[in-house]
């Protein structure tokens, strides 16, 4: 995206001379033209093709929740009928859950994950192109099904019965269904990736106690998403077979049990904010230590309490089952859980406060967003320890008041920091400051926004609104408490707008971006902003937990990879010893080729069981092509190979 | 006690206080009340602190840019000070955290310890999107049903089976008691009273579909001696029509479509898929609480009802002006 | 082979070699593959077992819960025929033998020996996908009579779809190893297809006693 040429701002290397490093900036482009744009397999590539999809379903999230707020702000308004309503929040959870919040983390993974580790690229690559071709896919598929007419309206957490055939007749629910499984498939293989490049393609010496703790929470968000997925998998899977081929994993009246479903679904949806949450105290830390001048306080808490948080995570899930008629003494079990996940994050909040307290303090736009980080999630979580309680969750369950809840953790817990590390990566990505002066616009739009829309909900649950209902009387007086929230959509809409003039602003004159503009210790900004190509032309080797900051004793860097072939080196698990040169794929057309197929098959299967068979056959023959090795790829390997 | 009279939170101005958890007029919402009072003010003085705790840290920090050098040296400082305010943090915060979950307990204790002598027992049936509520007495011959309200003896405990005839609902009536869903293959159980008597309303609390949002149902606490009187009156039939019009209006109902679906005790019309319209006149709302119970609001309704509760499984049902106005006449006499 | 080593060798001689002043770490002389968890496809690997087996794990637990929310189970219908399936059982343990052989052959990097047990492997694998068939039929029960039978017909359908696929993966290595281009890379990915096979058998045992011994005994 710089609108200077990528050769001019290659970085000089120690080792290779220039026409070397020319040629190994060549091996690792793209190819040029739109089949080069299609098959690239470069993470950096993917992973801005992914974050920009992401925003842009933000953006229509957005807009849907601020057609559901035009129609809320007076009672019995008539902007919008049930029917719509209905479609619309459902789209707006669904969007921001599945096709904004867990997708656009694992992007900023897929970028950053393999820099800050020291690789050239992401492992698996293909798989990780494959995961964003059906993440958009899967986007799209819902999308056209709500401007068809056709797009789901049972909520984003689908309750059977229902969802189920019997209550919701036609293609709505399978719409939905289905749209898990693009998101999900894309989720779990984006986590593959991510898992295989932490482990295996770390630069030497970066041990496992070396690690960013931005890679930690990848990390831990990526085992999560393996375990948490498959159980919204299995239940849309069975929603779709209970309404497309007559079986009855939810029918009551034939053995089936409606809370099968809630089970399964929260079993998946608990964790899933999680996985929403901790990428984002990831980032958190990555943007406090260069704005604090100094590394995080507490490391070996901080990586306990990411762990700790992701295990506990998924021992929370009835908590949102506390209305049924699950037996009381197994809630109350639900209960010290949900309240003992709190250790962990207050851990992690006062080791950042420790941090901030003896540090000397940048106070830009990213540390304003982290700023807005504390007070929003604090206050969330702690009504969320509120939400704990069996008999006080009874009363404001399924209220606004978790409507508001819900807002303060994953807007304060993930996107406060996702906006405050845009600003912050901004420059590595693109080779451009943001502007500072639309960054403290945007910030405090969005913070008082923020705070002006959701905070009244809080007291609007409490004073009997439920969720969920496209209008309320008027003598209920709810209606000054809406009014006020609606105009802090606005607020929050006019930021946003503002967010997205300053990247447009910003990327066309936005002032050029050194190597390391902020001043921070890790990994990637030991490279050019933007990265080239290779992303090192030089592997460093590292030496401690901010290997910019520290000084360097031994080795300094790789020499001995290959410029004419895509090399990448492994190393071992715990202390990154160089293992193996290891051999990554040239661009490949594959990968979108095999999302076409998988599309088809996918979006075939609601209307038709047999379409699960007969759109195979393409997804096989994809995957072989994709899989089958090319012999001018297997000369070059040969020439390479060397035998463990 | 002395915490439930900490004044930590009354309805805000400009709210209705009959539908408001925080305006509890039952023993098991006045439960919750305090436990929400506590919370309340023991997770506000954590944040104060939290965010005192962040200010000070933000004034008392140095200020630096990316050109100040980063301070290495921390790597091989055990931070003491650091160490022992995080983990007094931390430890603090366990305490609060062990009080909140005891507190948490204790009231689901005292919910599941409601006196239950001489309670009330009511069977409700959710319907999209209508409330189906049954009383039940000695010998079942005195039961009666009634739909779309709740009146209940000031005092009395009232355990209500829960059932649901097709998705997921919630009943709800916030000053008297938490939510609980009514799901169908199941049968739940809330167990509730009411302290003072009053009109409140309670509505449907989990998603169930198009008219989700117009699915409430009144609720009534009276006097014990009023409660037994109109608890009588239920169980009448509906009484003869006494003029012209009201005659003619029965006749409407009777040889209409509308006897498939309602039930008029005393007439021919027995259908079970919808109100039962025995003692229509006495409630104060029409279609789960969706219209004032007037008899302009009733013309309208039967016309149309899609056109208030677009989604509702009642159809418009075409009747002449002078049918409709008998056949509304007849119903207002079902008190 | 070496015409394309000597077109590459002279460009990696023309690089500098590393300097001796310890500031470099040379990678040349590593190997550019390995087995068991220096392969990164075996981690890969693992990562597509784990998500495949919380899939199994969660619906062995579907199965559970729903037996709890009724009095008979199976709910008037007869037992799973057990012939198919345990002689399925028996083949699919079985198949584990030229699994492993397979394996150990591409540690040694012995072609025509990987070649050998991987066609076996691809004929075994066929062979329990053909008896699965008779094992559908003889479930006793619909997946559209109740919610039992839609649970029995998923946890079968499941382990179905997994023997199809890797007898898919099988049978493309299978003729890969014949037709080429080869390279080291190649063993190591038989290994990690041995890897998932045996995942796939392994998964098979305890679903095996939940579809047909559970219900006889809960």
């Amino acid at each position: 995206m710089s609108t200077t040429a990528p050769e001019l701002r290659l970085p000089p290397s120690r080792h290779l001379t220039p026409p070397e490093v020319r040629e190994l900036e060549r091996t690792w482009s793209d190819r040029p033209g739109i089949l080069g744009w299609l098959a690239t397999v470069d993470h950096k590539h993917i992973a801005r093709r992914f974050i920009v999809t992401c925003f842009v379903f933000f953006l229509l999230g957005g807009l849907l929740a601020a057609a559901m707020r035009m129609q809320l702000a007076r009672p019995e308004n008539d902007l919008l009928g049930p029917d719509l309503y209905n479609q619309i929040f459902t789209m707006h959870g669904s969007t921001m859950m599945f096709l904004f919040a867990v997708p656009v983390m694992q992007a900023v993974a897929i970028y950053f994950v393999p820099l800050m580790v020291g690789a050239r690229n992401i492992a698996f690559p293909r798989t990780a192109a494959f995961s964003y071709w059906i993440l958009l896919a899967g986007g799209v598929f819902l999308f056209v099904g709500f401007v068809l007419n056709i797009g789901p309206d049972v909520g984003w957490f689908a309750y059977v019965p229902l969802s189920g055939p019997q209550y919701s007749p036609g293609k709505r629910a399978d719409w939905w269904a289905q749209m898990i499984t693009f998101t999900e498939v894309s989720a779990l293989l984006a986590s593959i990736c991510i898992i295989a490049t932490v482990f295996k393609l770390r630069a030497p010496g970066m041990t496992l106690t070396r690690i960013p703790l931005f890679v930690w929470a990848s990390l831990v968000t990526a085992f999560m998403i393996l375990f948490a997925m498959p159980a919204v998998m299995l239940a849309s899977t069975m929603l779709i077979m209970d309404r497309l081929i007559g079986t009855h994993f939810f029918n009551p009246a034939d053995g089936g049990d409606a809370l099968l479903w809630q089970h399964l679904f929260w079993f998946f949806g608990h964790p899933e904010v999680y996985i929403i949450f901790i990428p984002g105290l990831g980032m958190l830390s990555s943007i406090i230590a260069p704005f604090a001048r100094r590394p995080i306080y507490g490391y070996p808490a901080m990586v306990l309490s990411l762990i700790a948080t992701a295990f506990l995570g998924f021992a929370l899930w009835v908590h949102h089952m506390f209305a049924t008629n699950v037996a009381e003494l197994g809630k109350s079990f639900f209960t010290a859980a949900s309240m003992v996940i709190a250790i962990p994050t207050a851990i992690q909040i006062f080791c950042w406060i420790a941090t901030l307290w003896t540090g000397k303090l940048n106070f830009r736009t990213p540390l304003l967003y982290v700023l807005g980080f504390f007070f929003i999630l604090i206050l969330g979580g702690l009504t969320g320890v509120m939400l704990a309680s069996v008999s006080l969750d009874t009363q404001i369950h399924d209220t606004f008041f978790v409507v508001a809840h819900l807002h303060y953790v994953l807007i304060g817990g993930a996107v406060f920091p996702l906006f405050g590390a845009f600003y912050y990566w901004f420059p590595k990505m693109t080779g451009r400051m943001l502007s500072e002066r639309l960054g403290r616009w945007n910030f405090w739009l969005f913070f008082i926004g923020f705070n002006v829309a959701f905070f009244p909900m809080h007291i609007l649950g409490l004073e009997g609104m439920p969720r969920r209902v496209y209008t309320y009387p008027a003598e209920l007086g709810w209606g000054t408490l809406n009014l006020v929230s609606t105009l802090g959509a606005v607020t929050i809409a006019v930021s946003v707008l503002l967010f997205i003039l300053n990247v447009v602003v910003s990327l066309r004159r936005g002032a050029l971006a050194p190597d390391n503009p902020w001043g921070a210790g890790t990994l990637e900004w030991a490279t050019s902003s933007p990265p080239p190509a290779c992303n090192f032309v030089d592997v460093p080797i590292v030496h401690g937990r901010e290997p910019l900051w520290q000084p360097t004793r031994g080795p300094e860097y790789v020499t001995g990879l290959a410029t004419h072939a895509r090399e990448v080196l492994v190393t071992s698990v715990v202390d990154a010893l160089p293992d193996q040169r290891l051999m990554q794929p040239d661009s490949t057309i594959w990968p979108f080729v095999s999302s076409l197929a998988v599309s088809a098959m996918f979006v075939g299967s609601i209307f038709n069981p047999w379409a699960i068979v007969w759109g195979a056959i393409p997804v096989a023959i994809a995957l072989t092509a994709w899989f089958w090795p090319g012999r001018e790829e297997t000369r070059k390997a040969l020439a390479l190979e060397k035998a463990p | 006690m002395l915490l439930a009279m900490l004044p930590m939170a009354t309805p805000l101005a400009g709210a209705a206080p009959f539908q408001n958890a925080l305006n509890p007029t039952g023993i098991q919402a006045a439960h919750i009340y305090t436990l929400w009072n506590v919370m309340l003010g023991v997770c506000t003085v954590v944040f104060v602190a939290t965010m005192i705790g962040l200010l000070i840290a933000l004034r008392r920090g140095g200020r630096g840019d990316e050109t100040t050098p980063a301070e290495v040296a921390r790597f091989g400082d055990p931070e003491r000070i650091a160490h022992r305010s995080v983990v007094a943090s931390v430890a603090i915060s366990i305490a609060l955290l062990l009080f909140l979950l005891a507190a948490s307990v204790f009231t689901d204790r005292a919910l599941a310890r409601l006196p239950l002598q001489n309670a009330l027992t009511l069977d409700i049936t959710a319907h999209q999107f209508w409330w189906e509520v049954q009383y039940n007495d000695d010998p079942p011959s005195r039961n009666f049903i009634t739909a779309n309200e709740l009146q209940i003896p000031v005092g009395r405990p009232v355990i209500a089976r829960l059932h649901s005839d097709d998705v997921i609902h919630s009943l709800w009536v916030p000053n008297l008691h938490g939510k609980k869903d009514l799901i169908p293959g199941e049968t739940s159980l809330i167990q509730f009273r009411a302290d003072k008597a009053g009109d409140y309303r309670g509505q449907c609390a989990e998603f169930c579909g198009w008219q989700h949002a117009w699915m409430a149902f009144n609720v009534k606490a009276l006097p014990p001696s009023d409660f037994e009187r109109w608890a009588e009156q239920q169980r009448h039939s509906a009484p003869e029509p006494a003029t012209d019009i009201a005659k003619r209006g029965r006749d409407v109902f009777e040889s209409g479509p509308c006897g498939m679906c309602h039930n008029i005790q005393g007439t021919n019309a027995h259908g079970q898929f919808a109100p039962d319209l025995t003692h229509v006149a006495s409630r104060p709302t029409l279609a789960a609480g969706r219209l004032p119970n007037t008899p302009e609001h009733m013309m309208a309704w039967i016309v149309n009802p899609q056109q208030f509760k677009p989604g509702a499984n009642m159809p418009a049902v075409p009747l002449s002006p002078d049918d409709l106005r008998a056949l509304v006449a007849y119903l207002q006499t079902l008190k | 082979m070496n015409d394309a080593r000597a077109a590459v060798e002279p460009r990696r001689r023309r690089q500098r070699p590393a300097p001796a002043d310890g500031t470099a770490l040379d990678v040349r002389e590593l190997p550019s593959y390995g087995f068991g968890d220096h392969s990164l496809m075996w981690w890969g690997t693992w990562g597509i077992i784990l998500i495949e087996g919380t899939v199994f794990a969660l619906a062995v637990m579907a199965y559970f819960y729903l037996r709890t929310r009724v009095a008979n189970w199976p709910a008037s219908v007869d037992y799973p025929g057990p012939l198919w399936g345990t002689i399925n059982l028996v083949i699919v343990l079985l198949s584990a033998i030229p699994n492993v052989w397979a394996k150990r052959a591409a540690e040694a990097r012995d072609l025509p020996d990987v070649r050998k047990w991987t066609w076996v492997l691809l004929a075994i694998a066929l062979a329990t996908i053909a008896v699965r068939f008779l094992e559908f039929k003889s479930l006793n029960v619909r997946w559209d009579s109740n919610a039992y039978g839609s649970i029995v017909w998923t946890l079968l359908g499941l382990h179905t779809v997994h023997l199809l696929t890797d007898a898919y993966d099988t049978a493309v290595l299978a003729v890969l190893l014949v037709t080429g281009p080869l390279e080291g890379k190649r063993f190591s990915d038989v290994a990690e297809n041995a890897l998932y096979w045996n995942f796939v058998v392994a998964a098979w045992v305890p679903i095996y006693a939940v579809i047909y011994i559970a219900p006889r005994v809960i």
